[in-house]
């Protein structure tokens, strides 16, 4: 397959372009702190407590029936919907409903659709998590993020350098506020998996980027000419091909999950192939244009020269 | 150039097969189970294969198996989870006498599997279905009755050393002890340091008032409620095991919580019911002398209590108790021989046996009651703040005429339902909740959705895998099929290492192990490319080769290092389920860096190594 590898004959002038993709970005940046804002998050069972049962009917079901049979006993705003399929039925009740928030509510709930159904209903699935577990996992989801932050960035200060680090940290900032946004935009569930798709997001974007850096401090000591924008762009087109073909492996992987891997993960799914395009997006145009922003320099990366061995290279 | 040393390849094989090994259970078929102990007073023996056997047949439930298993249990097998059911069905139906049932889901393992003591991977809730349940335990209470206790067992104690007070009581967290003078205060505050080392004494004087404190310090509050964690996990694994359920799993989860995971149960009202239930019994006599008219007119007399009988009938009984549930060592349900009701059969301790063989003769020809005493918690959210009510049930179950002394061994009666008299018998063997609980989440998964996601999760992996393969093939050529082969062994490998560690897989664990397939190439994409720049800047085959691993090296290494900075931290902040995401994904990023490293380098090695090539195929 040589004709494929056309990739790397290209020559992009990536960092050419970095002042619009920088005004793009923040401008989808603030479309989707607005979103996190004023449409808040459609938070899932995990974060909000309450209850939560999928039952599986015999022949399809009618939603207006499900809902028929709670209201007779007393269920009213409970949320019901299909859930995969039109004999799946999913029905969330938040903590305030029903007098009493205790795991018991959904012993009742099932008994009033068996009743119903005349037991052509099956029992799939039920979830209870108590008012004060939802606001523990809150809390904890925010501290994972804030602290796979801050050991990424003790890592990459180490191995790199700051400017390196503050980069990489401001594109996994981009990367999860795109990620999450996006799910405050469209008011798709945000349930515990897809904190763990955020994480994992966080894990990835990294792994791109870093492979990018890496190429700018290999050919910074190696590449005696040009600007630091030229050797960035260079290293951004020398690692091309292999930043499509990762993501593009991840994304066929991360599709055949979303097709085939059911409803229960749909949403962590979802997260990650959002992660996974807006991730490879912000290395190139995020991480190092805030590298070069910050004013990097060749002898920020070069070795420490020890005397005698440096024959006094032409520096531009 | 490019050859492995001989060591290396052969740690290599060494590895993979390894790998296989502790991979192959889990090519076992998982078969719906029915673990079959014996009930108290009865034994599994040879026979009962074979009378577990004939009562399938005769029901016509399908089965694979009877076998023995260690620990004196049978397991019956079956190909579907209907059959067990039915199965289960037909077995209490005719042998419930004797033996108790619990389903289960159980690998089919070759018996030379089985001797090396090898296991396949264990699956999670989610994935075989069972209920998982996170309980909180109230440690503001279990401190409370700490405090209670010490009320009056001071009390008791200046009582005893005849040292006059007028009052002790409780403020906040500590104990106020008001005293007449200061004579009666030194001497109180000397018997009671004495006495009561784990308190922290003090004198102090308020508003005039003569006043000793006493609290609790730190790291006794610290005991007392580690105590009520401890305690209460026995009495919930105690009240569990009651149930009959195969493998569950009890385990303390932070400073105040619980977990009980229950695989393969089905029915969860009856789980909370048990669970949550607080119900224990209290013996008294009741107050003959003394109006019962009075009492309900406030006037009720100092050494009684005024209490209700189930249809609500008010009763004066005494203060004092003859025995209390703490004191019961042994109880089971039946039926009184005479009415026919049901009954709670209870054995007293030691202690309570004379107290009881005590008061019941010198009572003979007098009533006893018996109080059924039963916490209910309730959660109410009042103002979007979850607000806990605990109300606690005292009744008068029985009331009888005591005809003859007795001691150790007797029956009680009065209680509604034969099931209300097993679920009684059943708390009062597992002993009381130390401190009060609360269900504070609860996941019940049913078989069939289980199924569901182990068939879903299999069909996103092997698809993954496959756009992968073929992808790798096109675009690398021989290289690809070198990574395509590596792969594989990546998957082989995190399987090995999970059923090893006996790590549960979970959905989410699935899809870490799908992710894992996406990003496992990327080790081998960043050699690859590599060795194209190399052959494309001029260098020869073998170089490029050699300089291609070398380079990429360091790359991949801080690559995959943060990746694994994001599964430690989603390992240690995750809970149940994420926890499962993490595990898989970091055991897939070192099981990558292995195979994608040193894996392709040996398959490569030996297709291009040690000898001249013109062209790569790449």
């Amino acid at each position: 397959m040589r004709d494929l590898s056309v990739i790397n004959e290209l020559n992009v002038d990536f960092m050419g372009i970095r002042r619009p993709a920088v005004v793009l970005s923040g401008v989808v940046l603030t479309l989707c702190i607005l979103a996190m804002l004023l449409r808040g998050f459609n938070f899932g069972l995990d974060f909000t407590g309450g209850t939560v049962l999928e039952v599986g009917y015999q022949d399809p079901a009618e939603l207006s029936d499900v809902r028929a049979a709670l209201e007779a006993k007393g269920f009213t705003g409970a949320t019901v919907q299909h859930f995969g399929a039109r004999t799946d039925v999913l029905i969330r009740l938040s903590p305030e409903q029903g007098e009493e928030a205790s795991a018991q509510v959904s012993e009742q709930v099932f008994q009033a659709l068996s009743q119903a159904a005349e037991g052509r209903v099956e029992l799939r699935r039920v979830e209870f998590v108590g008012p004060q577990v939802g606001e523990q996992l809150r809390e904890q989801g925010g501290l994972a993020v804030l602290f796979a932050l801050i050991g990424i960035l003790v890592y990459v200060a180490v191995r790199f350098e700051w400017r390196f680090a503050v980069g990489a940290v401001v594109a996994l900032i981009h990367d999860v506020i795109f990620t999450v946004g996006i799910f405050a935009l469209f008011q798709i569930p945000f349930d515990l998996t897809v904190l763990a798709a955020v994480l994992a997001v966080i894990g990835y974007s990294l792994n791109d980027t870093i492979v990018i850096f890496d190429r700018i401090r290999e050919n910074f000591r190696k590449m005696r000419k040009g600007t630091v924008i030229d050797i960035t762009n260079v290293s951004i087109n020398q690692t091309l091909s292999r930043t499509i073909v990762t993501s593009g492996t991840t994304l066929l992987v991360l599709l055949a999950l979303y097709i085939f891997g059911g409803e229960a993960i749909s949403g962590f799914s979802l997260a990650l192939i959002i992660g996974v395009l807006v991730g490879t997006y912000s290395t190139i145009f995020v991480a190092t244009a805030a590298v070069i922003l910050l004013g990097v320099s060749r002898a920020d990366l070069l070795p420490t020269p020890k005397e005698g061995v440096e024959t006094g290279g032409t520096l531009p | 150039m490019n050859q492995y040393p001989l060591w290396k390849n052969l740690l290599i094989i060494g590895v993979v097969l390894g790998s296989l090994l502790l991979a192959v259970p889990n090519l076992s078929s998982q078969d719906p189970s029915i673990e079959i102990t014996p009930a108290r007073g009865s034994e599994i023996t040879e026979a009962s294969v074979g009378e577990v056997r004939a009562v399938l047949e005769n029901a016509g439930v399908p089965f694979k198996r009877v076998e023995t298993r260690e620990g004196g249990k049978l397991l019956a097998r079956f190909p579907t989870s209907g059959d067990q059911l039915r199965g289960q069905e037909a077995i209490e139906r005719a042998l419930s006498e004797r033996y108790r049932t619990a389903l289960t889901l159980s690998a089919d393992l070759p018996n030379w599997v089985r001797a090396l003591g090898l296991n396949p991977m264990s699956m999670g809730l989610d994935l075989r279905g069972g209920i998982y349940v996170v309980i909180d335990v109230d440690m503001e209470a279990a401190l409370d009755q700490a405090l209670e206790r010490y009320v009056g067992d001071i009390r008791t104690q200046l009582r005893d050393r005849k040292i006059r007070y007028l009052t002790v009581v409780r403020d906040g967290s500590r104990i106020l002890i008001k005293l007449n003078d200061a004579a009666a205060r030194d001497a109180a505050e000397r018997a009671l340091s004495r006495e009561f080392r784990d308190l922290d004494i003090q004198s102090l004087e308020e508003g005039g008032d003569l006043l000793i404190a006493a609290a609790l310090p730190p790291p006794q509050q610290e005991q007392i409620r580690s105590f009520a964690l401890e305690q209460n996990i026995t009495t919930l694994r105690n009240r569990v095991n009651a149930l009959g359920v195969a493998e569950p799993s009890i385990a303390r989860q932070g400073d105040r919580r619980i977990v009980v995971q229950l695989p393969g149960a089905q029915d969860p009202g009856r789980l909370k019911e048990i669970l949550g239930a607080t119900a224990t019994l209290e013996y008294r006599l009741v107050d003959t002398e003394n109006s019962v008219a009075d009492a309900l007119e406030g006037r009720v007399p100092v050494g009684s209590r005024l209490y209700r009988e189930r249809d609500g009938r008010p009763i004066l009984l005494n203060r004092r108790v003859i025995v209390t549930g703490d004191q019961i060592t042994d109880a089971s349900a039946g039926f009184d021989s005479q009415t026919g009701s049901p009954a709670v059969f209870v054995n007293l301790d030691g202690q309570g046996a004379r107290r009881m063989r005590a008061i019941t003769t010198e009572n003979v020809g007098k009533p006893m009651a018996v109080v059924f005493i039963e916490n209910q918690t309730t959660t109410e959210v009042v103002d979007g703040e979850a607000v806990k009510r605990t109300r606690k049930v005292e009744e008068v179950i029985s009331v009888a005429t005591i005809r003859e002394p007795f001691g150790r061994r007797f029956q009680t009666t009065g209680l509604d339902s034969s099931n209300e008299a097993h679920n009684l018998a059943l708390l009062l063997r597992s002993g009381a909740l130390a401190a009060p609980i609360q269900i504070v989440e609860e996941r019940t998964i049913g078989p069939s959705l289980g199924q569901d996601n182990i068939d879903q999760g299999f069909r996103s992996v092997m698809m993954g895998l496959a756009l992968v393969l073929v992808f790798m093939a096109l675009y690398y050529r021989v290289f690809g099929l070198v990574a395509n082969v590596v792969l594989v062994v990546n998957l082989v490998m995190i399987v090995a290492i999970l059923s090893l560690l006996q790590a549960t897989l979970t959905l989410p664990g699935i899809a870490g192990i799908v992710l894992t397939v996406g990003m496992a190439v990327d080790a081998n994409v960043l050699i690859y490319e590599r060795i194209r720049e190399e052959i494309r800047n001029g260098n020869s085959p073998q170089a490029s080769i050699h300089a291609g691993f070398d380079k990429a090296l360091s790359t991949i290494v801080d690559a995959n290092v943060t990746t694994l900075i994001a599964a430690v931290v989603l390992f240690s902040f995750g809970t149940g389920p994420i926890k499962g995401f993490a595990v898989t994904l970091f055991i897939g990023i070192l099981t990558s860096m292995f195979t994608a490293i040193l894996g392709s380098r040996a398959l490569i090695n030996l297709i291009y190594g040690g000898r001249r090539v013109k062209k790569l195929a790449i």
